[in-house]
C-alpha cells in the first residue's frame, strides 16, 4: 500500500488527516457553543488556513482533542469521536449525538494527495460545517445557558453509541478515499429523548411524586455558580479560554457516567413529528429558558411523595415551561431538598411542610440545594417559567413529556392535545433532560408517605378509565386555578365528573328519526290548513307592511 | 459529459420563500466556492481563505451556514428576491422552480459566441401553501425548518459522491470555470434561473433567464 504512495505524499497525507481531525473537532465544538459564528473570507492565502477555510481555533479544544489523540492518528479501528452531551443544572446528562472520524480499508491509490484529497477534505469540512447546524442538538444548544449546558468530551478507539438511546438516527456527512484508506466522517444523533431511570426500580414502594402546585411560590436560589465553575470549564459554552484543560476533561468525562436514575419516567414524545426519515429533524424545540421537562402535565399530576418523609421536600418543580401552570415536581436531590413548588402543593404535601414556606418564585432561578444534601442538588424551576407569558415557543414545542405513574417502561408517546385537559394547549412540552433526576441517593423510605398517596393514587387511577390515551395513567388530576383543599367536590372533581355528559334526548337519532317521519306525514294537512287561511295570512303579511 | 442534474422539492408559506431558497442556494454554492487563486509564477497557484458565516432565518425555524461574503449573498439574494416577486405575481397557487446551474465556458472562436457548457444543475421546486391562522404558522415553521435540514443533508450526500468538477484551470483559463468577479470568494461560474408554474400547471413565459454576472458588469 505504502510502496504506492512516496514518502512525500504519506508525510503530507498524515499532515493532513491530523490537522482534519483537530478542524473536524473545531467545526463540532463551536457549533455547539451556543452562539452564531462568523469568520471572515480573505484573498490573500495566509497560510495557516487550513484547508482554505476560516476555522477558528480554540486553544483548548485544540488541546483536547491532540491529548485525545495522543499522538496517533485516525485509522482503521482507531476513529476519533467526538461526544455531545447535554447536562442539566441539575447534574442530569445525556448523550446527544456521536461524531465519528473513521477510516476503513477502502484506498483509492490513484487519488492525488496533495492537491484532490486536500481538496476534498476542505468540502468535507464545509459539509461538516453545514450539517452541524441541522442536527437536533444544534438547537438545543443554541438555547443552552441556564437550565442545561452542552458539553463535549473526544475519545479515540472505539466508537460507543450505547449512549444515544434506542432508535438513533445516523447522518454521513461525506468521505473522502486516500491512497491508504477512506475518510468517513458521520453522526449519529439520539432521537429517543424518553429516558428511565434504573433508580427508578431500586426504589421501592410508588413512583413518581409529581407534584403540581400552582401558585406556591418557590425560591428560586440563583444556581448560577454551578454553571460557572463547572460548565465553563469546558469552555464549551462560550469558547472563553480557561486555564485548566485537566478540569475540563474532568468535567467531561464525568458529566457522561452513568447518571444517577431518577425516580420520574419522562417519555418525550413528538407530537407534532412522528418519525424523521432521513434525517434530522426531530425538532427538538426547547422554550427560551431552557429546559422544560414538562411531564405531561396534564394528567400526571401524582401526588408527591418525598423519598424522605420528614426530610425537606423533596419535590422540586420540573421544567415547567412557560404558560402550564401545573408544575411539575420532581424529587429533588436526594437528602430532601427543601424545594419549594412555585404553586401551591398540593394538599398531600402538606404534612412535609413545603407548602407554607414557600417564597416567591423567581422566574428563571433554580431551586437551591438543600445545604443537608450537600450536594448541588438544584433542582430545575421552572416553576418560574410557569409563571412567564405565554411563550411561542411553548406552543412550538413538539415534544410532550408524559410521566406515567407506575409505569415500569418508557410510555408512548402522548400529545398533550390529545388529552382532554384544561389548557392541554399550553401544556408545556420541552423535553429534555436525560434523567432527570438529579437525586442521588435513593429515597430511604417511600413507605411512610404512601398510604396517604396511594389512596389518593387508586382514587385517581380510576379516573384514567376515563382517558382517551391507553398508556396514559392519569393519577390525580389538579386543575389549575382550583384551591385543593381536599373537599370532594372541587373543580377537579366536577370536571372529571361531567367530562363526559350524556347527549341531549332532542338531538338523539332516534327521536329526530321518529319526529322526521311524523313531519313528513303531517305536511299535506299543514299546507291544506295553510291555504284555507291563506286570507288572514296574506292580511298578516299586510300589517307588517 | 452529462450534466448532473438534482431536484429538490420544498413546500413553504409565502414569507418563507426567500429565506428557503437561500437557505437552499447558500448551502450549495458553499460546497462551490473556493478562495481567490493566486497564480504565482511558476504555474502554482495558492488559494485564499473562505470564511463562513451562520445565519438564523426569521420566518423558519433552521440555521443555515454561508460563505462569508457580502458581494456573492447580495447577488443570491437579488435572484431570489424576482423569484419571490414573479412567484407572488403568478397568483395565489404559486409553484415554481428556481435552478442553480454551473457551468463552463468553452470559448469560440469569432464570430461565435461562448459557449456555456452546464455540468451541474440544482432545480428547486417551490410550492407556496397558504396558511390560514398563526397556529399553522407556528408549525409550518418547524416542519419547513425540518424539510430544509432534510435537503440540506441531500446537498451534501450529493456532494460527497465527488462527481465530476472542472478541472482546476491554469490562469488563462480561469475564467471559464470560475466566477473571478467577486473580491473575497470564488465560486464556480453559475448562474440562476427560474420558472413559474402557473395554477394550471403549464409553463408560462413568463421563464426568465438572467445572467447573474451581467447583471453584475452593468
Amino acid at each position: 500500500m505504502d510502496n504506492d504512495l512516496s514518502p512525500q505524499d504519506k508525510k503530507d497525507l498524515d499532515k493532513f488527516i491530523k490537522f482534519f481531525a483537530l478542524k473536524t473537532v473545531q467545526v463540532i465544538v463551536q457549533a455547539r457553543l451556543g452562539e452564531k459564528i462568523c469568520s471572515s473570507s480573505s484573498s490573500s492565502p495566509t497560510g495557516s488556513d487550513w484547508f482554505n477555510l476560516a476555522i477558528k481555533d480554540i486553544p483548548e479544544v485544540t488541546h483536547e482533542a491532540k491529548k485525545a489523540l495522543a499522538g496517533q492518528l485516525p485509522g482503521i479501528g482507531r476513529s476519533m469521536c467526538v461526544e455531545i452531551s447535554l447536562k442539566t443544572s441539575e447534574g442530569d446528562s445525556m448523550e446527544l449525538e456521536t461524531w465519528c472520524l473513521e477510516m476503513n480499508e477502502k484506498c483509492d491509490k490513484d487519488i492525488k494527495v496533495s492537491y484532490t484529497v486536500y481538496n476534498r477534505l476542505s468540502l468535507l469540512l464545509k459539509s461538516l460545517l453545514a450539517i452541524t447546524r441541522v442536527t437536533p442538538a444544534y438547537k438545543l444548544s443554541r438555547k443552552q445557558g441556564h437550565d442545561y449546558v452542552i458539553l463535549y468530551r473526544i475519545y479515540f478507539g472505539e466508537v460507543q453509541l450505547a449512549g444515544l438511546g434506542e432508535g438513533f438516527q445516523t447522518v454521513r456527512v461525506g468521505l473522502v478515499g486516500t491512497p491508504t484508506g477512506t475518510i468517513t466522517l458521520s453522526c449519529a444523533y439520539r432521537t429517543n429523548l424518553a429516558f428511565m431511570s434504573t433508580r427508578q426500580f431500586e426504589r421501592t414502594g410508588p413512583i413518581m411524586g409529581i407534584i403540581i402546585d400552582h401558585f406556591v411560590e418557590r425560591p428560586f436560589p440563583n444556581t448560577g455558580h454551578m454553571h460557572a465553575c463547572d460548565y465553563r470549564a469546558t469552555g464549551e459554552e462560550d469558547g472563553v479560554g480557561y486555564p485548566g484543560v485537566e478540569d475540563s476533561q474532568e468535567v467531561c468525562t464525568t458529566s457522561f457516567s452513568t447518571s444517577p436514575p431518577t425516580q420520574c419516567v419522562f417519555t418525550v414524545s413528538k407530537a407534532h413529528f412522528k418519525s424523521p426519515k432521513p434525517a434530522v429533524m426531530d425538532t427538538l424545540k426547547v422554550p427560551m429558558l431552557g429546559l422544560s421537562f414538562s411531564h405531561q402535565l396534564c394528567s400526571s399530576r401524582l401526588s408527591y411523595q418525598p423519598p424522605m418523609p420528614g426530610a425537606a421536600d423533596l419535590c422540586y418543580p420540573a421544567a415547567l415551561n412557560s404558560t402550564n401552570p401545573h408544575q411539575m415536581v420532581l424529587p429533588g436531590k436526594e437528602g430532601g431538598v427543601p424545594l419549594m413548588p412555585p404553586q401551591p402543593c398540593h394538599g398531600t404535601q402538606a404534612e412535609h411542610g413545603r407548602v407554607s414556606s414557600c417564597p416567591p418564585a423567581d422566574p428563571g432561578h433554580h431551586l437551591s440545594g438543600s445545604p443537608s444534601t450537600g450536594e448541588d442538588a438544584e433542582t430545575l424551576s421552572r416553576s418560574g417559567e410557569a409563571k412567564t407569558a405565554c411563550r411561542p415557543e411553548a406552543l412550538e414545542t413538539t415534544f410532550t413529556r408524559k410521566v406515567g405513574a407506575f409505569v415500569n417502561k418508557p410510555s408512548t408517546q402522548v400529545t398533550t392535545t390529545g388529552l382532554d385537559l384544561p389548557f392541554a394547549a399550553f401544556a408545556p412540552r420541552a423535553l429534555n433532560s436525560e434523567e432527570n433526576d438529579p437525586m442521588v441517593h435513593p429515597p430511604e423510605s417511600p413507605t411512610t408517605a404512601s398510604p396517604l398517596h396511594g389512596s389518593l393514587h387508586s382514587q385517581d387511577s380510576v379516573d384514567s378509565a376515563g382517558q382517551t390515551q391507553d398508556d396514559f395513567v392519569m393519577v390525580d388530576f389538579k386543575p389549575a386555578f382550583s384551591k385543593d383543599d381536599l373537599l370532594p367536590m372541587d373543580l377537579g372533581t366536577f370536571y372529571r365528573e361531567f367530562q363526559n355528559p350524556p347527549q341531549l334526548s332532542s338531538l338523539s337519532i332516534d327521536v329526530s328519526a321518529q319526529s322526521m317521519a311524523e313531519d313528513l306525514d303531517s305536511l299535506p294537512e299543514k299546507l291544506a290548513i295553510y291555504e284555507k287561511n291563506i286570507d288572514e295570512f296574506d292580511a298578516f303579511v299586510d300589517t307588517l307592511q | 459529459m452529462n450534466c448532473r442534474s438534482e431536484v429538490l422539492e420544498v413546500s413553504v408559506e409565502g414569507r418563507q420563500v426567500d429565506e428557503a431558497m437561500l437557505a437552499l442556494l447558500h448551502t450549495i454554492l458553499l460546497h462551490r466556492s473556493t478562495g481567490k487563486f493566486h497564480y504565482k509564477k511558476e504555474g502554482t497557484y495558492s488559494i485564499g481563505t473562505v470564511g463562513t458565516q451562520d445565519i438564523d432565518c426569521d420566518f423558519i425555524d433552521f440555521t443555515f451556514v454561508r460563505v462569508s461574503s457580502e458581494e456573492l449573498d447580495r447577488a443570491i439574494r437579488k435572484a431570489v428576491g424576482e423569484f419571490k416577486e414573479a412567484l407572488s405575481n403568478s397568483g395565489s397557487d404559486g409553484m415554481g422552480q428556481i435552478s442553480l446551474e454551473f457551468y463552463q465556458k468553452k470559448k469560440s472562436r469569432w464570430p461565435f459566441s461562448d459557449e456555456c457548457i452546464p455540468w451541474e444543475v440544482w432545480s428547486i421546486k417551490v410550492n407556496v401553501v397558504n396558511l390560514a391562522n398563526e397556529q399553522e404558522r407556528q408549525i409550518c415553521r418547524e416542519k419547513v425548518g425540518e424539510k430544509l435540514g432534510e435537503k440540506v443533508i441531500n446537498i451534501v450526500e450529493v456532494i460527497s459522491r465527488h462527481e465530476y468538477l472542472p478541472k482546476m484551470p491554469t490562469q488563462s483559463e480561469v475564467d471559464n470555470v470560475f466566477d473571478t468577479s467577486l473580491k473575497d470568494v470564488q465560486p464556480y461560474l453559475y448562474k440562476i434561473t427560474y420558472q413559474i408554474t402557473d395554477s394550471l400547471g403549464t409553463s408560462v413565459s413568463t421563464t426568465m433567464r438572467r445572467l447573474i454576472k451581467d447583471t453584475l458588469a452593468l
